[in-house]
């Protein structure tokens, strides 16, 4: 599983990638926390308001600092919920 | 009617009781709030509970009404219209659209990718920090009903006229062009449950409200020095009325500061007290929003030198212009 966060380094971008690095580790997952923070690549993911989180290359959730517990369910059921 | 209005500005929106409470709290604790001292005292205690506690109530109620209004879905109605028809909706979307500075980038290229018009999407980023919902509800409380009606109306204004410009200037060609996603992707809009947008207009109160209080204490501890401490002569000497470059210096000092509109109120609340032009402060709180070095540092990425040029230029001629129109016409809107 790979897991990307999508941002250009905004403070809310730093906030929700620790709160993704937390719950990939309490879940135990063998996940790749990964950081997209070039221009072009976040234009080609289509991510209009950052930070995005992006589960496999997929959208999952954009413009929103999920907190570790909403970053665990979409970590284990993957429902979509945009801003 | 009247009565019923005069009391929901003063009492509701402009919160006047407080103001008595505070007063009275702070002559049990032995200050005396005629004095200078206690005065500043009483208008910083005053003004910061006041538009902290508006502030929380309004970004709630605004974050429930923007989560209908994802970027993606204003791209898509925006799709939707031509001319200058695109240029208003863009504006008025831009008010409705939640909007963050740091999401500048990625909007803009995604607007761009959608085949939006630049001067579209400018429309968008010039409404969007300028005309808050919030704002105006701030500004009914501070400045009355006609003054806060007034500003949204020329924001938008402004925001649409600086849109339609740089399309007729042909700046199409001065935005840097990045990769579009390959095919439909999956960004649907959401299917948010009441619940969702509850959830979410509470995260949204918190996060604004982090965000924004160092600049609503920085903006009413400015405000309270000009209250007290700043003896009126000297800002009408700069800032008076019968002063022809008061505008143009007002607009010129607010252009490069970055400061929420939230936090710029107070100070515009301070300076009308003391005399100055309706449209002196209109362009004050127009510039210090609309404008400003971070996200112009931003917008550099997106955009060639010429480009942003002519977006500075025309939205400071366009603050200008308000500002001396307001001035001439304020007997119109100051009661």
């Amino acid at each position: 599983m790979t897991v990307q966060i999508v941002g250009m380094g905004c403070q809310k971008c730093k906030l929700l990638e620790q709160h993704v690095r937390e719950a990939v580790s309490e879940l135990g997952l063998d996940a790749v926390v990964e950081k997209i923070s070039d221009m072009g690549a976040i234009a080609t993911m289509g991510v209009m308001s950052t930070p995005a989180l992006a589960i496999d290359g997929k959208v999952k959730s954009a413009g929103r600092v999920l907190t570790k517990e909403q970053v665990k369910a979409y970590l284990t059921d993957g429902k979509f919920v945009a801003l | 009617m009247q009565v019923i209005w005069n009391f929901l500005q003063a009492q509701v929106l402009g919160m006047r009781w407080l103001d008595d409470v505070v007063g009275a709290l702070l002559a049990v604790a032995g200050i005396d709030t005629a004095k200078r001292l206690g005065g500043s005292l009483r208008f910083f205690l005053y003004d910061t509970i006041k538009i902290l506690t508006l502030l929380s109530v309004l970004i709630f109620i605004i974050s429930y009404v923007q989560s209908h209004f994802p970027p993606e879905r204003t791209k898509r109605i925006l799709g939707g219209f031509k001319g200058i028809g695109a240029n208003a909706a863009s504006a008025l979307l831009g008010t409705l659209t939640p909007f963050c500075s740091c999401s500048s980038i990625p909007l803009f290229i995604g607007f761009t990718n959608a085949g939006l018009p630049v001067g579209v999407t400018f429309s968008f980023l010039i409404s969007s920090p300028l005309v808050d919902l919030g704002a105006l509800v701030l500004l009914i409380g501070a400045f009355g009903l006609k003054i806060a009606i007034a500003y949204v109306v020329v924001g938008l204004l402004l925001a649409i006229a600086g849109g339609t410009i740089l399309d007729r200037l042909g700046m199409e060609k001065y935005v840097e062009k990045f990769a579009a996603p390959a095919g439909a992707i999956d960004i649907s809009e959401p299917e948010l449950s009441r619940a969702d947008r509850l959830l979410y207009a509470k995260e949204q109160m918190l996060a604004t409200l982090q965000k924004v209080w160092p600049y609503v204490i920085a903006g009413v501890g400015i405000g309270a020095l000009i209250h007290n401490w700043i003896p009126e002569a000297w800002i009408q000497t700069v800032l008076g009325q019968d002063k022809p470059f008061s505008v143009i210096l007002a607009t010129l000092v607010g252009v490069p500061m970055y400061a929420d509109i939230f936090g710029t109120i107070p100070i515009a609340e301070a300076l009308f007290a003391k005399g100055v032009g309706i449209g002196t402060i209109l362009s004050f709180m127009m510039a210090v929003t609309a404008l400003s070095l971070p996200s112009m540092i931003m917008l550099k990425k997106v955009v060639k030198p010429r480009l942003l040029g002519a977006f500075i230029g025309i939205v400071t001629v366009g603050i200008i212009i308000i500002g001396y129109t307001f001035n001439a016409l304020g007997f119109l809107f100051v009661a």
